[in-house]
């Protein structure tokens, strides 16, 4: 052994134990989380490892994914060589040559053009943190212009330019074996000829650059964001399988613990997810309350995670708590109230997350422990749950008059039976004036339609959407159980709603009570009966001019309902329905989620009027929406924002009014 | 020292309806809630606890199914709760009333001294506003009622220093202990109970006592000890309002005419 390679094995060990130490000291407190199933399903989650992980199938959505697209890829590829590099440094005798000639050569290539695609992607990667950084690259305390950032694509810069200094002394030297291979480190050795003086230098130079890089690099992956590089893949791997619109539930009994008030109380998932965020800003570009100027960043929900788990680390070790709370006004490793009652759970966060990190159940896991361990909310919000509690129903009107909207119309209670569908009218279709109007259209064409349907009057109860949002799992749950009651009781078994929180609820949470409904919004049943011939308009109604069409976050993201609200304006009016920038899966929210209905919007630009402003970058005459708080948001931000003559209609109201007018 | 807060079951009254026949109020099927004011007297008898560690008992006289007010109080935290009754108690007036509460609290001090008694400022069906002075006055406590704002409670001194909310204005005021308060709304904003003190609450010993515990002479309580009879319960015909100004053409005007007119008539407190 050379005294070069003695001083690189003895390196080469002490990086790599040190390596293995950090990820051994990090991922052991996974063991502080609470247990969840994330094992089961392994070919499914495989696939969607394949997608998101090597396809980078949300990287990509952004132009500059591809930019991390090659970096990754160059990455896996270049594992090869650094791998031989490693070997080689201790036993000089193995390389990769002692492959097939043909597969070597193919490798040669391969790692000569990646290398310099790497350096032209991360050349791009300076300039966009230098030159165009987007804001979303800045969080609180992570900055788009970090060192960290900067010392991390300087590694792999100073690697790629290592292994061109090699190569290109080698091919200079005539030592490389196949240098047509290598039309880079070729170029490079080319350089070099005329200064037969220069090429030893820059050999050995390069050589221990490269090595000591790659110690560098794998000393510092660990305690860096890069950590992602490790845990970005598994994270998809164990990603939800299920889209998670819906919560847990909870047990309720003496002594138990409810939500999420300190660290360790997360899953290992939620955990995990934390170590594998990549500070991309993605999910803070997309929240409506960072947007907004409010005290919520999704990104730092996570990070504040991880911060707090390692802070705390020393203190689980010794089976203490931790000192740092979770949550509170303390900084970079807590979650403030504020930040925790901002979230309108939209979910657009996890849509955008390229490495499927959950951020939204977190925050409702946080407002559980708030709500039902602390009983610290705010002060709006003790209406609402005493309401909901002796009302049921958000506004505390009297139930008794919840079928008032029906006295105008002959409609019929729900028999089982007798009757096919029960209408769900929820609480905004009974009690808002605005709504009742969208329930009495919604009657007329169903009847126009012949479908049989029939409502519970006065017997129907609010689903509960706000309560379970809110973190109120224990009144959610007492109102769940009444209604699953009531809906067995009655026999119903198919139903339509007016309101995606409706839908939501009877649809995804409700199964976790053993009730399995077939439920339906109704713009899913009536664009089937357009389809199916039994609504037959003429396509020609043009009296709604120019129509926008705002995306409900529970319609679409979270329940996939795209198309069928957009079919209805299609049968209507004969013309597509214009799209607001952000639309369908990156719609964005008009504020009223998660419960934040019932709250006072008191930092920053309100949620609505950020979102009727980009409606009406549309020039629209109407815009139409399919939920009820979506139109409360849309109609009290056009009257804001002094744009009254824009009208706002349910897509429901839109085809009951051109059927009216059809008929006329 | 035992705080005792006065607690009753009301009918949601936003639920109730008039008869149109015979002008009563029908009950049936109605919820049954706190009265909201007694809430907020149970959350200063509860701040009371957490600054001074004193005890706090509840008490409500009424049906059996009244127990469920007296659960919620546990669930917020109340330490002993004692639901009176008794059919001997059924019918009673103001008068029978505080006399039935006044002399469960006798009771409590003979085990405790009680400094304190708390009372809504009154019930949104009977809304008398008498059972608190009643009780104050047969137990010769100091009253103090429409309380918004307690300003001191002093337990060595044996004296506490208010806020009254008066119509227009505010009235500072000082009592020694034994005290009884009566409590609007503004003076605090009642805790919600967390999900552990509801499930405690549930398994919580509810007392009952009935007259075989008070002794009092059943002349004197329910029905037959209340000297007051409700002869009719009625809606007030409601008389037509008039027109003032035009408010379509000049909003400005009818809306100072409408102001003129509620400072004629004294509507708006100043
Ligand atoms: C249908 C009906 C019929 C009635 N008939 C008669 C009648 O025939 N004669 C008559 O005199 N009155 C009658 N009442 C009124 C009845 O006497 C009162 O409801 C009762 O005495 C309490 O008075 P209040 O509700 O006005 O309480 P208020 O004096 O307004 O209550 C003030 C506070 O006292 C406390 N308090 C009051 N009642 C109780 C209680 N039961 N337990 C614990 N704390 C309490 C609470 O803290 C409350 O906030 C009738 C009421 C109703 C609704
Ligand atoms: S769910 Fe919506 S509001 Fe909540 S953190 Fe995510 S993006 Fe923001
Ligand atoms: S949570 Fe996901 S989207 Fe947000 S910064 Fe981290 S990796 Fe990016």
């Amino acid at each position: 052994m050379t005294p070069q390679n003695v001083i690189f094995t003895t390196l080469l060990v002490a990086s790599l134990l040190f390596f293995c130490w950090s990820v051994y000291r990090r991922f052991s407190l996974l063991c502080y989380g609470q247990p969840e199933e994330r094992l089961d399903q392994p070919a499914r989650r495989l696939s969607e490892m394949f997608l998101y992980a090597f396809a980078q199938l949300r990287v990509l959505r952004k132009p500059f994914g591809l930019n991390h697209f090659v970096i990754f890829w160059s990455f896996v590829i270049l594992a090869l060589a650094n791998g031989e590099f490693l070997v080689n440094g201790v036993f000089p005798s193995v390389s990769l040559a002692l492959l097939p000639e043909g597969v070597h050569r193919v490798l040669l290539f391969a790692f000569d053009v990646v290398s310099l695609l790497t350096l032209f992607a991360i050349a791009f990667s300076f300039i966009r943190r230098l030159v165009v950084k987007p804001p979303y690259l800045d969080s609180l305390y992570v900055k788009g212009k970090s060192p960290e950032a900067f010392l991390i694509l300087s590694f792999i810069a100073l690697l790629m330019l290592a292994y061109f200094g090699m190569h290109g002394s080698l091919a200079a030297l005539g030592m490389e074996n196949d240098p047509a291979a290598m039309p880079i480190s070729s170029l490079v050795g080319a350089w070099l000829g005329p200064h037969p003086s220069l090429i030893g230098t820059v050999y050995s130079v390069s050589w221990w650059l490269h090595a000591l890089v790659l110690f560098a690099f794998i000393c510092f992956l660990p305690h860096s964001k890069h950590m992602h590089i490790l845990t970005a893949i598994p994270n998809c791997y164990f990603g939800a399988l299920t889209w998670p619109a819906t919560q847990p539930r909870e047990k309720f009994e003496k002594g138990a613990v409810y939500g999420v008030g300190s660290v360790e109380r997360f899953t290992w998932k939620d955990l995990f997810d934390s170590f594998s965020c990549t500070e991309c800003g993605r999910c803070q570009a997309a929240c409506p309350a960072t947007n907004t100027g409010k005290a919520l960043n999704p990104r730092q929900i996570v990070h504040a995670i991880k911060t707090n788990l390692l802070e705390n680390s020393q203190a689980l070790r010794e089976g203490r708590k931790g000192t740092l709370p979770l949550i509170g006004d303390e900084g970079e490793g807590t979650n403030t109230e504020d930040a925790i009652w901002s979230c309108t759970t939209c979910g657009a966060c996890m849509e955008a997350c390229p490495v499927l990190i959950e951020q939204m159940p977190k925050i409702i896991k946080m407002r559980r422990h708030l709500v039902e361990t602390e009983s610290r909310f705010p002060e709006e919000l003790l209406n609402l749950f005493e309401n909901m509690e002796q009302r049921s129903n958000p506004w505390g009107i009297a139930p008794g008059e919840r079928a008032k909207w029906v006295s105008t119309l002959p409609i019929k209670p729900f028999v089982a039976g007798e009757t096919e569908y029960l209408l769900y009218v929820g609480c905004a279709g009974s009690f808002d004036s605005r709504a009742k109007q969208v329930t009495v259209a919604l009657a007329t064409v169903l009847n126009a339609a012949g479908v049989s349907w029939g409502i519970l009057g006065k017997d129907e109860k609010c689903c509960g959407d706000s309560l379970r949002r809110l973190g109120n799992e224990y009144l959610f749950e007492k109102m769940a159980l009444e209604n699953v009651e009531l809906f067995r009781e009655r026999g119903v078994t198919k139903v339509i709603t007016l309101c995606p929180h409706c839908l939501t609820t009877l649809k995804n949470d409700y199964r976790q009570y053993g009730l399995e409904l077939e439920v339906v919004h109704q713009s899913e049943l009536i664009a089937e009966l357009i389809a199916s011939g039994r609504i037959a308009l003429d396509k020609k109604d043009d009296s709604f001019g120019r129509i926008a069409y705002h995306d409900p976050c529970y319609l679409g993201r979270h329940n996939d309902i795209f198309d069928a609200p957009r079919t209805l304006v299609q049968a209507t009016t004969g013309s597509t329905a214009v799209e607001a920038e952000r639309h369908g899966r990156n719609s964005f929210c008009c504020g009223a989620g998660g419960g934040r209905m019932w709250m006072e919007e008191f930092t920053g630009e309100r949620v609505n009027h950020a979102r009727v402003d980009e409606l009406l970058a549309q020039k629209p005459d109407t815009i139409c929406v399919a939920c009820p708080y979506c139109m409360t948001m849309v109609e009290d931000g056009l009257k804001d924002k002094g744009a009254g003559q824009v009208r706002v209609r349910d897509v429901v109201e839109v085809l009951a009014e051109g059927l009216l007018r059809k008929n006329a | 020292m035992l705080v005792v807060v006065c607690v009753k079951q009301v009918p949601d009254t936003t639920q109730v309806q008039i008869d149109p026949v015979t002008n009563t109020l029908i009950r049936e099927g109605v919820p049954f809630i706190v009265n909201p004011y007694d809430t907020h007297a149970v959350e200063q008898a509860l701040r009371f606890k957490d600054r001074f560690g004193c005890r706090v008992a509840a008490i409500s006289m009424g049906p059996p199914n009244a127990e469920a007010t007296l659960r919620k109080a546990l669930a917020q935290g109340v330490d002993r709760a004692v639901l009176l009754s008794d059919r001997t108690f059924g019918g009673a007036d103001t008068l029978a009333t505080s006399k039935v509460l006044a002399a469960a609290i006798e009771k409590l001090a003979q085990e405790e001294e009680v400094g304190v008694v708390i009372c809504g400022k009154q019930t949104i069906d009977g809304d008398t506003a008498q059972v608190g002075p009643g009780i104050a006055t047969r137990l010769s406590f100091s009253q103090l009622t429409l309380v918004d704002r307690v300003d001191e409670l002093d337990l060595s001194g044996k004296k506490i220093r208010v806020s009254r909310k008066l119509e227009g204005r505010h009235e500072h005021v000082e009592a020694p202990l034994p005290v009884l308060l009566t409590v609007v709304r503004e003076l605090n904003r009642p805790r919600y109970p967390t999900v552990a003190m509801r499930l405690e609450s549930a398994d919580a010993q509810v007392e009952v006592w009935d007259n075989k515990v008070l002794q009092l002479d059943v002349n004197t309580i329910g029905l037959k000890g209340s000297p007051t009879w409700v002869s009719r319960i009625f809606s007030p015909e409601r008389a037509k309002g008039e027109m003032l100004g035009d408010g379509v053409h000049d909003p400005e005007g009818a809306a100072q005419l409408l102001i003129d007119k509620m400072l004629e008539k004294d509507l708006l407190a100043l």
